[in-house]
C-alpha cells in the first residue's frame, strides 16, 4: 500500500494496526489473497465515496442493528469513510419533507451510479397498503427506486426471501426484494445476517466493480458457500453418535452435537461457526443452542418447530437416526434431505416454490 | 387560522411513524401519531409451539432485540407456573441490563442528539476550551483537546468532501438550536465514542446470547448457555470475566459521558424543562428477578396517576392481579373493525384501513389504557416509581442528577422538571447508570451461584391436555412490555403484545383521551413550521419503535378481505 493512503488513514483516526487488520479480516472473509489488501485499502478510502440508498420496509431494523455492531470496518468509517449513506431513515438527521428530499436527489443525481439497499419485506396484499413511507407504499417505492440503482442488495431474510411476516399464513403477502422486481438481486440473507457478509459483499463491488460469486439463490459464495453442519466445532461429535438429549444435561455440559434438540445446521448454508458474531468468538451452537436455519428461505415454516430434530439425517457408522419419527408436518413436507449429510447438494435449492426459480 | 403539518418520515427512530400537528401562533394545539406498517406477526403465532413463540416475538423488533424473547418465555412459563433456575434468571438479567445500556447509548447519540446538537457548528469550537468544558463535567480520558482536534479535522472533511451522508439537509443553523459551538463539538466526539461503547455492551451479550442482534440462548424453562467451567465449549471462567471486563468498560461510558452529557444538554437547554410533560401517570413492571419464582427484584414497577409520587403503588410479582386485571386495549380510533375495548387474552382484531382520517380511524397501533387512562411508559415511569418508592440506586442517581443540572442552569430544580422532554432523556440516562451497576451485580451473583457448584439452566416444560393462560412482562429500554398467550393441548390459541411503544405512541381511544405522544407535543414551540425539529425532539424523547408497536391478533386469520381502501 502506497505510504499516501496509510497517512490519509492516521490523518483519519485509524490506527494502522488496526485499519490494516480490518482489511486483511475482510479479505479474509471474502477469500482474498493478502496481496489484494491494499486494493481494499483504496476502495475503502476512495474520496468520492459511492451513495448508497437505504431502504426499510416490514422489518424490525435488526440488519441495520447488525451493521451498528460492525468491527472491520466499523460503523464510524463506513459512513464518513467509505460509503456516502444519503437515505437511510433510522440513522439520518433529516426528517419527514427533508428526508423525502434527500431521496429524490439522490436518486436522480446518481442515477445508474448508487447501490441501493433494501431491509425488510414488501407487502403485496391489497395493494400493498401494511407499509406506508412518506405516503407511498414500500411496494411503490420499490418500483420507483430499484430500476435506477447500479446495484440492489436485499439485506436480512425479510428482503431476501419474505422473512417472518411471510410465515404462513403470511397475512400481508410479504415477498422478498427479487420476487417484487421479477429479478436477480444480491441476497445477503441471515436473521439477521452477521455484518461481514453485507459489507464484503459492498467492499468487494466498490474494489472490483463487479458482483461476487454467487448461489442459485443470490447469496455470495464466500458467506453461504458451505453448510454451517460441515463448519461446525461439534461435528466431531456429531460423527461419532454424541449428541445433547436436553438442554442442561451433562452432554450440554460437555458441549456435545445439538442435532436432537433441534439444530438445523445440517440444511443451513451460512458462515456461522468460520467467522462467528460480534468479536467474541461466539456463535449460537457455540453457546448450546441449535442453529434455527436463518439464512434459507421460508426457514420460519420449514424449519419449525425449532426444537425437533431434522428428520433422516444419514449418520456415519450407525445409518438414519429419525427417518420413521413424525417429525411434524411443516417440515415433512420437505423431506428430500435422504440426499445425505455428505452430499454437495444444498437443501435451500429445495426449499424454493415453484415459479420463482432464481438458479443461473 | 391554524396550520397544519404532517411529518412521514418521522426518522432516527424504528419502523414507520407518521405524525400531524396543528399549529396556532407557532405553537402545536393539536397533534396526532399514526403507525403506518403492519405485519400480522400475532397471526402467525397461532397453532404453533408455544416454545417457538420467543424466536418468533423477537423479531418483532431488531432494535428491543431481547426484549420480546425475555417477555414471550416468561409469558408461556406463566402460562405453565413454572419455575426457572438461578443462574438463567442471572444470565436473563444480564442480558437484558446490558442491552438497555447498549440501546440507551445508541437512543441518545444516535437516534436522538441531532436534535439539540448543531454538527456544523462544531466547526467554529476551539478544541482548548471544548476540553475545558468537557473535563469540568468529567474526567473522561476522551476530554482531551488532542481528541477533540481530531474530531474536528473529520468533520471538516466531511463537510469539504461536500457528501454529508446521513448528516444532509438537517437542521444546522435553525433558530431552536442553542448551544455553544465547544458543547457541539463535544457532543459529536461523544457520537463517535458511543459507537465504540454500544458495541462492547453488544459483544458482552452476544457470549450469553451466541449472538447480537437476536439472542439465541433462550428457551421456556430457562436459558440454553451451557455453564460447565471445566470446559472449552461452554461458559467459563474465561468467557465470564470477558463479559465482566467488558460491561465494566461500557459502564464508565455510561456514568463519565453519557449521563454527563445529558446533564448538560438538559441544563443548557433549560427553557425546554417545562414543554413535553403530556400524559403524567406512569407505569413500569419490576424487572431483575431474584429468586426462582419472580417474588423479588432488583428494579422496583408500578403505577402513578397525576405526575403525583404519593399515589404509587407497586406490581409484587410475576403473576400480580393488579397489573393482569387492569390493562385493556381499545381500538375506536385504530384500523380495525369496530369500537370496543378489550383485556389482551380476548382480543380478536380485523383489520380496516381507512387512510388518515384525523376525526375517524388513523393509526395501525392500538390505544392501550389501565384502569381506563392512557398511561406513560419508559425509563421516565421507571425512574419515578422507583424514586417514589425509594429505591436506593434510583433515590442516588436522581438527587445526584438535579444537584448538577441545578448548578450548571444556576437554579434550584427538583423532580418536577423530570416530567418533560429532557426529562425522558435523563430518565433514561439515569436508569442507564442504575443498570450498569445492576449488571454488575448480577455478574457476581451468577459466579457465586456457579461457585457454590450450581450448573443448573433448564427446567423442561410439560404442555398439559387443555387450555392454559399466561401474561409475561418485562421493563424494557422502551417501557412495560407484556405478552399475553393462550394455549390448548399445547399450541398457541391466542398470542398479544402489549408494547411500550403502543402505550407512548397510541393514538385517541374512544373516550378521545389522547395518548403520550399526542398531549406531549401540545404546547410545544415552532419556530419554522416547515422545519418542524421541536416536534422531533419531543417524538424522539420517548424513544419510538413502531414495529414494535404495531402487531395485531387476528383469531380467524382470515379476514384480511375486510380491508378497505378509500
Amino acid at each position: 500500500m502506497s505510504r499516501k493512503l496509510y497517512e490519509k488513514e492516521i490523518r483519519a483516526g485509524f490506527s494502522r494496526r488496526s485499519f490494516l487488520k480490518g482489511c486483511a479480516m475482510t479479505a479474509a472473509a471474502l477469500g482474498l489473497s493478502d496481496d489484494l489488501v491494499p486494493r481494499l485499502v483504496e476502495a475503502a478510502t476512495s474520496p468520492k465515496r459511492p451513495p448508497v440508498v437505504w431502504l426499510h420496509f416490514q422489518e424490525c431494523t435488526g440488519c441495520t442493528e447488525a451493521l451498528l455492531r460492525s468491527s472491520h470496518p466499523d460503523i464510524g468509517s463506513l459512513i464518513l469513510d467509505i460509503i456516502s449513506l444519503d437515505y437511510h431513515e433510522t440513522i439520518m438527521a433529516a426528517a419527514g419533507n427533508q428526508a423525502e428530499e434527500i431521496l429524490e436527489e439522490t436518486i436522480e443525481k446518481h442515477k445508474g451510479k448508487f447501490i441501493c439497499v433494501a431491509e425488510g419485506a414488501v407487502p403485496t396484499k391489497d395493494n400493498g397498503i401494511y407499509c406506508k413511507v412518506g405516503g407511498r407504499t414500500a411496494l411503490e417505492t420499490i418500483k420507483n427506486v430499484a430500476p435506477k440503482a447500479a446495484a440492489v442488495i436485499s439485506i436480512g431474510t425479510c428482503a431476501s426471501f419474505g422473512g417472518v411476516q411471510a410465515a404462513s399464513p403470511n397475512p400481508t403477502g410479504a415477498k422478498g426484494i427479487g420476487d417484487v422486481l421479477g429479478k436477480r438481486v444480491i441476497n445477503i440473507p441471515g436473521c439477521p445476517p452477521n455484518p461481514i457478509a453485507f459489507l464484503g459483499t459492498v467492499l468487494h463491488l466498490l474494489t472490483f466493480k463487479r458482483l461476487p460469486e454467487l448461489d442459485g439463490l443470490g447469496r455470495p459464495l464466500f458467506a453461504y458457500g458451505r453448510r454451517n453442519h460441515d463448519q461446525c466445532e461439534r461435528r466431531a461429535h456429531f460423527d461419532e453418535g454424541r449428541f445433547v438429549e436436553q438442554f442442561g444435561d451433562e452432554n450440554h455440559k460437555k458441549g456435545y452435537c445439538l442435532y436432537k434438540v433441534g439444530c438445523k445446521g445440517p440444511v443451513t448454508y451460512a458462515n456461522c461457526p468460520a467467522v462467528r458474531f460480534n468479536d467474541v468468538s461466539t456463535w449460537p451452537v457455540g453457546i448450546g443452542h441449535g442453529c434455527i436455519g436463518c439464512t434459507e428461505p421460508n426457514f420460519w415454516d420449514t424449519c419449525s418447530p425449532f426444537y425437533k430434530h431434522l428428520p433422516g439425517i444419514r449418520m456415519p457408522g450407525s445409518g438414519i437416526v429419525t427417518d420413521a419419527e413424525t417429525v411434524g408436518e411443516k417440515i415433512l413436507g420437505i423431506s428430500v434431505i435422504a440426499a445425505g449429510i455428505h452430499a454437495a447438494v444444498g437443501m435451500g435449492k429445495h426449499l424454493l416454490k415453484g415459479g420463482q426459480d432464481k438458479n443461473k | 387560522m391554524a396550520q397544519k403539518i404532517t411529518i412521514d418520515p418521522i426518522t432516527r427512530i424504528e419502523g414507520h411513524l407518521r405524525i400531524d400537528a396543528e399549529i396556532e401562533g407557532n405553537r402545536i394545539i393539536r397533534a396526532w401519531s399514526s403507525g403506518q406498517m403492519w405485519r400480522g406477526i400475532e397471526v402467525i403465532l397461532k397453532g404453533r409451539d408455544p416454545r417457538d413463540a420467543w424466536l418468533f416475538t423477537q423479531r418483532i423488533c431488531g432494535v428491543c432485540t431481547t426484549v420480546h424473547a425475555i417477555a414471550s418465555v416468561r409469558a408461556v412459563e406463566n402460562a405453565l407456573d413454572m419455575e426457572i433456575p438461578l443462574n438463567a434468571q442471572y444470565i436473563r438479567n444480564m442480558i437484558l441490563a446490558i442491552h438497555a445500556l447498549h440501546d440507551h447509548i445508541v437512543h441518545f447519540y444516535v437516534l436522538s442528539a441531532l436534535d439539540w446538537v448543531d454538527v456544523v457548528s462544531a466547526l467554529k469550537a476551539d478544541p482548548k476550551k471544548t476540553a475545558q468544558l468537557a473535563q469540568s463535567l468529567s474526567d473522561w480520558p476522551g476530554n482531551s483537546v488532542k481528541r477533540f482536534k481530531a474530531v474536528k479535522g473529520k468533520v471538516k472533511a466531511l463537510v469539504e468532501s461536500g457528501q454529508l451522508g446521513p448528516f444532509a439537509n438537517a437542521y444546522w443553523g435553525h433558530p431552536a438550536m442553542k448551544l455553544p459551538p465547544e458543547a457541539n463539538l463535544m457532543a459529536v466526539s461523544h457520537y463517535l465514542e458511543a459507537l465504540d461503547y454500544q458495541r462492547k455492551a453488544d459483544s458482552a451479550i452476544a457470549i450469553l446470547g451466541g449472538k447480537n442482534p437476536h439472542i439465541q440462548n433462550l428457551s421456556v424453562g430457562g436459558v440454553v448457555t451451557a455453564i460447565n467451567p471445566d470446559n472449552e465449549a461452554t461458559l467459563n471462567m474465561e468467557r465470564l470475566y470477558w463479559i465482566k471486563q467488558l460491561v465494566s468498560e461500557v459502564r464508565d461510558f455510561v456514568q463519565n459521558v453519557y449521563l454527563p452529557d445529558v446533564i448538560a444538554i438538559g441544563a443548557l437547554y433549560k427553557d425546554w424543562l417545562k414543554y413535553g410533560a403530556g400524559v403524567k401517570n406512569y407505569l413500569a413492571v419490576p424487572d431483575m428477578p431474584l429468586d426462582t419464582k419472580g417474588t423479588k427484584f432488583d428494579i422496583p414497577g408500578g403505577t402513578i396517576f397525576q405526575g403525583d409520587l404519593s399515589t404509587v403503588k407497586p406490581f409484587k410479582n410475576f403473576d400480580d392481579p393488579y397489573f393482569r386485571d387492569n390493562i385493556k386495549e381499545c381500538i375506536a380510533r385504530s384500523w380495525y373493525d369496530g369500537n370496543w375495548t378489550k383485556s389482551p387474552f380476548e382480543e380478536d382484531t380485523v383489520p380496516n384501513y381507512t387512510d388518515f382520517q384525523p376525526n375517524g380511524k388513523y393509526s395501525w397501533i392500538k390505544a392501550p389504557r389501565f384502569k381506563g387512562e392512557p398511561m406513560q411508559v419508559g425509563p421516565l415511569a421507571q425512574v419515578l416509581i422507583g424514586y417514589a418508592l425509594g429505591h436506593r440506586l434510583t433515590k442516588k442517581y436522581v438527587d445526584q442528577a438535579l444537584s448538577r443540572i441545578g448548578s450548571i442552569a444556576g437554579t434550584r430544580v427538583g423532580v418536577e422538571v423530570l416530567h418533560s422532554t429532557p426529562g425522558r432523556h435523563l430518565g433514561r440516562a439515569i436508569r442507564a447508570a442504575i443498570l450498569s451497576d445492576l449488571a454488575l451485580e448480577h455478574w457476581e451473583l451468577l459466579v457465586d451461584n456457579i461457585g457454590r457448584g450450581d450448573l443448573r439452566i433448564f427446567t423442561p416444560p410439560s404442555f398439559p391436555a387443555g387450555e392454559q393462560m399466561g401474561f409475561g412482562f418485562h421493563e424494557a429500554p422502551r417501557g412495560a412490555l407484556s405478552h399475553w398467550i393462550v394455549i390448548k393441548n399445547g399450541k398457541i390459541k391466542n398470542y398479544q403484545c402489549v408494547v411500550p411503544s403502543t402505550w407512548n405512541a397510541s393514538p385517541r381511544d374512544d373516550k378521545g383521551k389522547v395518548g403520550p405522544y399526542e398531549a406531549s407535543l401540545v404546547g410545544n414551540p415552532i419556530a419554522e413550521p416547515e422545519k418542524p425539529l421541536e416536534v422531533l425532539r419531543t417524538v424522539h424523547s420517548f424513544d419510538p419503535c413502531i414495529a414494535c408497536a404495531v402487531h395485531l391478533f387476528d383469531p380467524e386469520g382470515t379476514h384480511f378481505s375486510n380491508v378497505k381502501i378509500l
